[in-house]
């Protein structure tokens, strides 16, 4: 057989060509967005980013227009309650796990953490709609609003489906992200760091504190990042709570208003849209922007939480 | 209190709130777990997973069997589609990965293989809508399938590079000097050695996309039959759940928590399922 | 060789997935059936408002004719409508009539009013029964959120045997694409000038205030689960979830509740003349504020939308395109669907509209040819 031609170099050249398959799917992704978004965006420009009316049916009162800072904001301001709970909580989880666990405890945690990930995203949309929106309301939301209710951003009246339930909600979904990088981050700072801190006599914590975690700083930034990464591309679970509003009422002045991220929009009214119509393009459109923002964010974590990891390679013996 | 002790203090307090940071994650777990018991558990009987839905507003809100039998449908359709391509670009990723000829190329596959895993679930559904369903003017099992196909692929790849660069390279060496080819070597050696972790591959894309709704409700659509073909719109448990959670009738939101009991069972067998092959595998 | 192991799982899990599909398919019990080639699907979506008893329909249908399974999806009428321009669907239904810019992307798209309905505006108001008074405006001042407490003297002023709570209005509202939203904000904007000028009619309207939920299912449910809420959902969604509902007052100055007897009114007044061919447009039709003493005031028709040509919807053929002009012939006849109307509070369809639809119905094709109705 001519070397050309080699079983060899067959199978690698279909390897080869088969592992272009997540290439290929992220090109016809990003090709069918963009050239279906191009209608909205040659017709609003810079306002569909900017702009906070949307307005599909066209009536003599109102035209048509399409403008998707309201769900940028609801997108951000969800995951930003979720980054500030449950950030915390992860580190705390990863620190557990890292320092203080027995190794027994250890297996059980890491179960619990992987069975917060298996929990289908519908059934904490289900929960949150059902059981975690009433007990936000009563232990939560309406005592804030009691006392602190002057502050703007615990203003309004609450009613459970809102901003601050869908952080919530997202915060949960986070944990198993970042608490996981953010373990193998603590994991791979060297023995010796923390034997030469004990060794001056710190303790425990403040080994954690001031070696362990400023080591690991750039990696559980990265793990940081990967979780917004999850929390903006969440779709179900958000869109069971946070209230559906549309246009300048979605805009989340506060805790306990009810809003809309960029996902829940799609997940609501993409059905309703006729191909080729406007409105269908604006759901691309947002779409469009709901991906660019997620693969940003993915692609600044991996790197930076790859440049703090090792490589894991072939074992050599 | 002296400096000392202070410290003392401080050490134990935040120790004790990293435990406390574990209690609080595992409050919501518990929380989802018994409500979705609760709910759930009497609703499960042999006609409510056999039988069709019922009519709404009526005393006899029927059964799960369409969205059950959706699920499997699309399950099995997922793994038809993206075991082939994601393990077979895993393996080039993994033994050809290395070559000062590839390696660039596979730099870069796998940093788009990374990036895939990052594009949100509803955003495959709008892609898969655009280019399957138009296309076949109705919506479809095959539109799901290649959307769950699309989020499972990244992650079968993953898994296989990753459970191929643990079989030691000694094993290669082996097998290549006794005169065996490389691609043989691969297929009939590697590939073996390193099945717990394909299996557990599979395992993971399929406890992924077994849960995933947001791509389904713009490319299945949902039923109430029971799957008549690639032709028709079809039902699938998440779906299922999604739309009966929202009925005014307390039935058929019973049978939300029933379907979301018998999804939850599924995910998570498939979940122990995974550490348990991975952990076998580890102790190989 | 091993390999085979890896190629063998995924055989199983594919043939596992396949034996479990079939063993669901001839498992006996309610409304299965096996796959045989003589077995018709039709599939429909569109809007919630009928959705109650369209499913009544279609289980009754199906117990009649068991080689024909009617697969209806509730979507919202703007789904319906969408997939029907997309012909992704064989019937739409929706309660919003085609406008110019849709009739434009369904060119040959008929209407076939199958039922009429009621919104009814539903409450959750700890301790207030059924009934309480509401105007069009103060309706369309509480949408809009110029009214935002239930003691609000516009509010109270209507109501003076009644003492409201000093609490905040929820108000819920779709979020999908609604013919609901469309009848509803149709008559908010013939009852209060402000709203006509600002928000207008729609099945997508810029709500200022509120919440969104999806589907008449939605809105009921989080009118149930929530107090101090108000919503607008169809009369057989409240009367099903035992909703209390308020009392609109009428053009004649009555206060009314929705029932079969005062829609029936409406429709008496509204519909007995002047209704257009299928194949024209229903823009204009319009049984809100119906002229009569006690007729309800918020009323409508809802509509079976279908293209008169049926080979131009994919997947057409002659024995589907016939199974549906029979099934859309059933659902029409007083002793076909219409009898199960007033058990659901929907009114059956009168004389003259059934004549109008028999009459469209019979003009629907399939390559030309006219289809046998029975």
């Amino acid at each position: 057989m001519s070397p050309r031609l080699s079983g060899d170099n067959l199978f690698k050249t279909l390897t080869a060509l088969l592992a272009v398959s997540a290439a290929a799917i992220l090109m016809i992704t990003a090709y069918e967005l963009f050239v279906g978004s191009l209608p909205v965006l040659q017709k609003f420009g810079i306002y569909f980013f900017t702009g906070t009316k949307w307005n599909p049916v066209q009536t003599m009162v109102n035209p048509e227009i399409y403008g998707a800072l309201p769900y940028l904001l609801g997108t951000l301001v969800t995951s930003a309650i979720a980054l500030l709970i449950g950030v915390p909580l992860s580190i705390g989880i990863a620190i557990f796990l890292v320092e203080m666990a027995p190794r027994t405890l250890r297996v059980s945690v890491s179960y619990l953490v992987d069975m917060l990930a298996a929990v289908p995203s519908v059934i904490y949309g289900l929960w949150g709609y059902f059981v975690l929106r009433f007990w936000l309301l009563d232990y939560v939301e309406i005592p804030l609003s009691r006392y602190l209710g002057w502050i703007p951003i615990f203003g309004g009246t609450p009613q459970g489906l809102d901003v601050l339930n869908g952080g919530v909600i997202l915060a949960i979904m986070i944990i198993p992200t970042v608490s996981s990088i953010s373990r193998e981050v603590i994991q791979a700072v060297p023995n010796s760091i923390r034997e030469g801190a004990y060794s001056i006599g710190a303790t425990k914590w403040e080994v954690i504190r001031n070696w362990v975690l400023s080591y690991g700083r750039s990696g559980i930034f990265g793990a940081v990042i990967l979780g917004l990464g999850r929390a903006v591309g969440e779709t179900m679970a958000v869109t069971m709570v946070i209230g559906n509003t549309i246009g300048p009422s979605a805009i989340p002045t506060s805790l306990f208003k009810p809003s809309q991220t960029m996902a829940s929009l799609i997940a609501n009214n993409f059905l309703e849209a006729t191909p080729g119509t406007l409105e269908l393009s604006a759901y691309i459109g947002i779409g469009l922007f709901l991906l660019l923002l997620s693969l940003s964010i993915n692609v600044i974590a991996q790197v930076m939480v790859t440049r703090v990891l090792k490589v894991k390679g072939g074992a050599v013996e | 209190m002296t400096s000392y002790t202070y410290r003392k203090f401080k050490n134990k307090l935040f120790l004790a709130l990293s435990l406390g940071c574990v209690i609080i994650a595992a409050v919501p777990l518990l929380s989802i777990l018994i409500e979705v018991i609760l709910k759930g558990a009497p609703e499960l009987s042999i006609k409510f997973l056999t039988q069709t839905g019922g009519v709404i507003g009526s005393s006899d809100a029927g059964g799960i069997g369409p969205a059950i039998q959706g699920t499997l449908i699309l399950i099995g359709l997922t793994c038809l589609i993206s075991m082939p391509f994601g393990v077979m670009s895993g393996i080039f990723l993994a033994e050809h990965g290395n070559n000062k000829y590839t390696s660039a190329y596979a730099a870069w596959m796998r940093i788009f293989n990374n990036a895939l895993t990052g594009v949100p679930s509803i955003v495959v559904g709008i892609t898969v809508f655009a280019v399957v369903v138009l296309t076949l003017g109705h919506y479809s099992p095959l539109a799901g399938a290649v959307a769950l196909s699309f989020i499972a692929i990244p992650i079968v790849a993953r898994t296989t590079e990753e459970s191929l660069k643990l079989v030691p390279n000694s094993v290669r060496e082996a097998s290549l000097a006794l005169g065996v080819r490389n691609w043989r070597t691969t297929v009939s050696v590697v590939l073996p050695d390193a099945r717990k972790g394909l299996v557990t591959g599979a395992l993971l894309a399929t406890a992924r996309i077994a849960g995933e709704t947001a791509p389904l409700l713009m490319t299945i659509l949902g039923g109430q039959y029971f799957s008549q073909g690639f032709g028709q719109p079809m039902d699938a448990l998440p779906l299922r759940i999604y739309r009966d959670a929202f009925l005014p009738y307390s039935n058929f939101q019973a049978q939300a928590w029933g379907a979301a009991l018998f999804l939850i069972l599924i995910v998570l067998s498939l979940n122990i399922g995974v550490r348990a092959a991975s952990s076998g595998w580890l102790r190989k | 060789m091993n390999y085979k192991i890896v190629i063998a799982i995924a055989a199983i899990v594919v043939i596992v997935a396949g034996v479990a599909g079939y063993a669901y398919l001839s498992s006996s019990g309610k409304s299965s059936s096996s796959p045989t080639p003589t077995t018709i699907t039709l599939t429909g979506a569109g809007a919630t408002f009928p959705y109650p008893l369209l499913s009544v329909m279609i289980s009754h249908y199906h117990d009649q004719n068991s080689s024909v399974q009617v697969s209806y999806q509730s979507i919202g009428s703007g789904g319906g409508i969408s997939d029907l321009e997309s012909k992704l669907v064989d019937f739409a239904a929706s309660d919003a009539p085609l406008g110019p810019a849709d009739m434009a992307k369904a060119p040959g798209a008929l209407h076939i009013p199958e039922t009429i309905g009621a919104v009814t505006i539903a409450y959750n108001l700890p301790g207030i029964s059924t009934g309480l008074h509401l105007t069009g405006k103060v309706i369309a001042d509480i949408f809009a959120g110029t009214v935002t407490m239930w003691n609000d003297p516009e509010i109270q002023n209507l109501n003076t045997n009644t003492t409201l709570p000093a609490k905040s209005i929820t108000t819920i509202h779709r979020s999908d694409g609604s013919g609901t939203t469309f009848i509803f904000t149709g008559y908010l904007s013939v009852s209060s000038p402000a709203w006509n000028e600002t928000i207008g009619q729609g099945k997508t309207v810029s709500w200022p205030v509120g919440l969104g939920a999806s589907g008449n299912t939605g809105v009921a449910e989080d009118v149930n689960n929530t107090q101090y809420t108000i919503g607008y959902v169809e009369l057989a969604y409240a009367l099903q979830n035992a909703m209390t509902v308020a009392a609109v007052q009428n053009p004649t100055g009555n206060w009314i509740l929705p029932s079969l007897s005062t829609i029936q009114l409406a429709v008496q007044v509204g519909a007995s003349s002047g209704l257009p061919a299928g194949n024209q447009s229903w823009t204009n039709v319009s049984l809100v504020n119906a002229n009569d003493p006690q007729a309800y005031p918020i009323v409508s028709f809802t509509y079976l939308l279908v293209y008169q040509e049926l080979n131009v919807v994919p997947g057409m053929s002659q024995s589907k395109a016939t199974a549906l002009v029979q099934f859309l012939w059933w659902v029409v006849q007083p002793n076909g669907g219409q009898q199960y109307s007033s058990g659901l509070e929907y009114v059956p369809l009168p004389t003259n509209v059934v004549q109008i639809d028999e009459a469209t119905i019979q003009s629907i094709t399939f390559n030309g040819q006219h289809l046998p109705t029975s």
